[in-house]
C-alpha cells in the first residue's frame, strides 16, 4: 500500500506520474520554446527520480547517471536547442499539432496499452520502481508518437530525445540502471546526436528554406 | 436531531458568508493593483440595493425567464447543503454524492442558459451558447477528477472521501495531485473567473456569464449574483475540504467545531488570495483558447486516474 511507503518512495511514484505529464505536454505544446522547456523539465524530473532510486537502493553509480542526466538532458541540450532556434530565428515559431484531440486520445490509449503489457513483468519484480515500468514504456511510445505527429525538425528532435529519456527511465525502473560503461556511452551518443542535429538544421534550412520535413519528398528524383 | 440543526447551521454559514468571500477576493485584487478596496461588506450592500429595486422585465419574457432565478438559487442552495463545510458525518451529506452535486450545478446552468435565450436579445443567446460550449467541456473533466477521487476512496460520497483523506495522513498521492490540478482548472472555468471569463466587466465581446444575465434586474439579479458567489465559495470549499481537509471536525463537539471554523476561514482566505494573485498576473484568454484550457484539465484528470491504476494499486 502507498501509505506504508516511506516519503521518498512516494516521491518516486509522484515524480514518475509527472514525467508522464511532461510527455503529454510535449505532445500538446505548439510553441517551440514551450516544447524545449517541457523537455528540460522532463530531464530534470528523470534525474531527480534517478537520484531518489539511487538513495533507495544504495547503488552509488546511479548518482553519476542522475548527474549526467541533469547536466545533459535538463541543462545542456535544452540550452543548445534554445540557442539553435534563436539563431535560426524560430523563437516565436508555432509548430501546430495537426489533430490535437486525436493525438491526445491515441496517447491515452498508448498508456493503457503499456499498462497491460507491463503488468506481467511487474508481478515478477519486487523493487519499488516496478510500477513505473509502464510509465517509462509510455514515455517511449509517446516520444514515438511525437516523432510521427510532428512535421517540423526541431519538435521531432525533441521527440527523439524524450524517447531516449523514456529508455533511460525504463532501465532505471526495470533493472536499477544499465552498467556504467553503457550509460556513459549512451550519454555521449545523445550529446553528439544533439550537436549533429544542430548542424543538420542549418543544412535542411539551406536546402529547403524551411525546417518542415514534409517537404523532403522533393528529394525523390522520379517526382517531376 | 442535533446533527440536523448543525447541518442547517452549516448551510446558513454558506449563504451568509458567500458574499463576504467574494468581497475578500475583490479586496486582495485591489491591494495587488494599488487601488483602494471597497468595504468588505460591499457585496452585501449591492445585494440589498438590488433587492429593494423594482423588477423591470421585457414584455416578451416568458415564465422561464421569471422562474429561472429561483431555480438557479434553489439548485445552488441544495448543492450548499450537500457540501461539508465545517464537519463531516452530517446527515445531509448522505442525501447526495458528488455526481448529484455536479447535477445540481448542471440544472442551475441549464436554466440560466434558457433564461439567457428567452428574451431573444443577441447578447443573451451569445452568452448562453458560450456557457454551454464551456460547460460541455468542463463537465467531463470535473467528472473525471471526481472518478479519480471515487477510485482512491472507493466511494462517491463526499463525507467518506474526506474521511479517507483524513485517515491517510500526509501521503503524496500522484492521483490526488493531478485531480487537484484538474479541479482547480475546472473550478476556474465553471465559476467564470479569469482567464476563462471576467466577472468584473461588461465588455461585450468577451463576457459569458454577464451576457446571459444582462436582462435581469432587481431581486432576480440579486438572486443570480448571490448564487454565483455561492457557487464560487462551494467550489473553493470543495477543493479545500477534499484535498486539504485537516482541521475539519470529525466529531461534533464545541472544541472541534470552533477549530474547524477557524481552519476553514484561514484556508478560504489563503485560497482567495491565491485566486486573486492568479487573476492579477494572468490575462483573459481568447474564447477559442478555452477549449485547450479545458482539454488540459481533462488530460490532467485522465493522468490522475491512470496514475492511480498504474502506480498505486499494487
Amino acid at each position: 500500500m502507498l501509505t506504508q511507503l516511506p516519503f521518498y518512495q512516494q516521491a518516486i511514484l509522484t515524480l514518475s506520474a509527472m514525467i508522464l505529464f511532461t510527455s503529454f505536454a510535449l505532445l500538446a505544446q505548439s510553441r517551440v520554446v514551450s516544447i524545449i522547456h517541457a523537455f528540460a523539465w522532463q530531464g530534470a524530473m528523470v534525474a531527480l527520480t534517478t537520484a531518489l532510486v539511487a538513495y533507495d537502493t544504495g547503488l552509488h553509480h546511479l548518482y553519476i547517471s542522475a548527474f549526467l542526466t541533469l547536466a545533459l538532458k535538463a541543462l545542456f541540450i535544452p540550452w543548445l536547442l534554445h540557442r539553435l532556434i534563436r539563431r535560426l530565428g524560430l523563437i516565436r515559431e508555432l509548430h501546430t499539432v495537426e489533430h490535437p484531440v486525436m493525438t491526445m486520445m491515441i496517447a491515452t490509449s498508448l498508456v493503457i496499452f503499456c499498462y497491460y503489457v507491463a503488468q506481467p513483468i511487474e508481478q515478477f519484480s519486487e523493487t519499488i520502481t516496478r510500477n513505473t515500468i509502464a510509465i517509462s514504456m509510455s514515455v517511449i511510445l509517446l516520444g514515438m508518437l511525437m516523432l510521427i505527429s510532428r512535421n517540423k525538425a526541431v519538435s521531432q528532435v525533441v521527440g527523439f530525445m524524450s524517447l531516449e529519456n523514456g529508455l533511460f527511465f525504463a532501465a532505471i525502473s526495470a533493472t536499477n540502471g544499465m552498467p556504467m560503461v553503457v550509460e556513459l556511452g549512451i550519454a555521449f551518443d545523445v550529446l553528439i546526436a544533439a550537436v549533429i542535429f544542430g548542424v543538420f538544421f542549418f543544412h535542411i534550412r539551406d536546402s529547403f528554406d524551411s525546417l518542415d520535413v514534409s517537404q523532403f519528398h522533393r528529394l525523390s528524383e522520379s517526382d517531376e | 436531531m442535533n446533527n440536523w440543526i448543525l447541518a442547517l447551521i452549516q448551510a446558513a454559514l454558506f449563504i451568509i458568508f458567500a458574499p463576504l468571500f467574494a468581497g475578500w477576493i475583490k479586496r486582495v485584487k485591489c491591494w495587488l493593483q494599488n487601488r483602494r478596496p471597497p468595504s468588505l461588506l460591499q457585496p452585501y450592500q449591492d445585494l440589498r440595493r438590488l433587492l429593494s429595486k423594482q423588477v423591470v422585465m421585457s414584455v416578451d419574457a416568458s415564465a422561464v425567464f421569471r422562474v429561472a432565478p429561483y431555480i438557479v438559487a434553489a439548485a445552488t442552495l441544495l448543492a450548499a447543503i450537500v457540501v461539508p463545510l465545517i464537519a463531516v458525518n452530517l446527515p445531509t451529506t448522505a442525501i447526495a454524492d458528488v455526481i448529484v452535486l455536479a447535477g445540481f450545478f448542471a440544472l442551475a446552468r441549464f436554466f440560466l442558459a434558457l433564461a439567457g435565450m428567452d428574451i431573444g436579445t443577441a447578447f443573451g443567446g451569445m452568452g448562453s451558447s458560450r456557457e454551454m460550449t464551456i460547460s460541455a467541456l468542463a463537465e467531463p473533466a470535473m467528472l473525471m477528477a471526481v472518478f479519480t477521487l471515487a477510485m482512491v476512496a472507493s466511494s462517491t460520497n463526499l463525507s467518506t472521501v474526506i474521511h479517507y483523506v483524513l485517515a491517510d495522513g500526509m501521503v503524496l498521492r500522484p492521483s490526488l495531485l493531478f485531480a487537484l490540478l484538474s479541479m482547480l482548472l475546472v473550478g476556474i472555468a465553471e465559476t467564470g473567473r479569469i482567464p476563462v471569463d471576467n466577472p468584473a466587466t461588461h465588455l461585450e465581446l468577451t463576457m459569458i456569464h454577464e451576457a446571459m444575465i444582462l436582462e435581469y434586474s432587481g431581486r432576480h439579479l440579486a438572486l443570480i449574483e448571490w448564487a454565483a458567489q455561492l457557487k464560487l465559495m462551494l467550489y473553493s470549499v470543495l477543493i479545500i475540504n477534499i484535498f486539504f481537509p485537516w482541521g475539519i471536525a470529525s466529531e461534533l463537539n464545541l472544541v472541534m467545531l470552533s477549530t474547524a471554523i477557524f481552519a476553514i476561514t484561514a484556508k478560504l482566505m489563503i485560497l482567495g488570495a491565491v485566486l486573486a494573485v492568479s487573476e492579477t498576473i494572468m490575462a483573459k484568454m481568447r474564447l477559442f483558447r478555452v477549449t485547450i484550457f479545458l482539454v488540459l484539465a481533462l488530460t490532467l484528470a485522465l493522468i490522475g486516474i491512470l496514475s492511480h491504476i498504474v502506480l498505486e494499486i499494487h
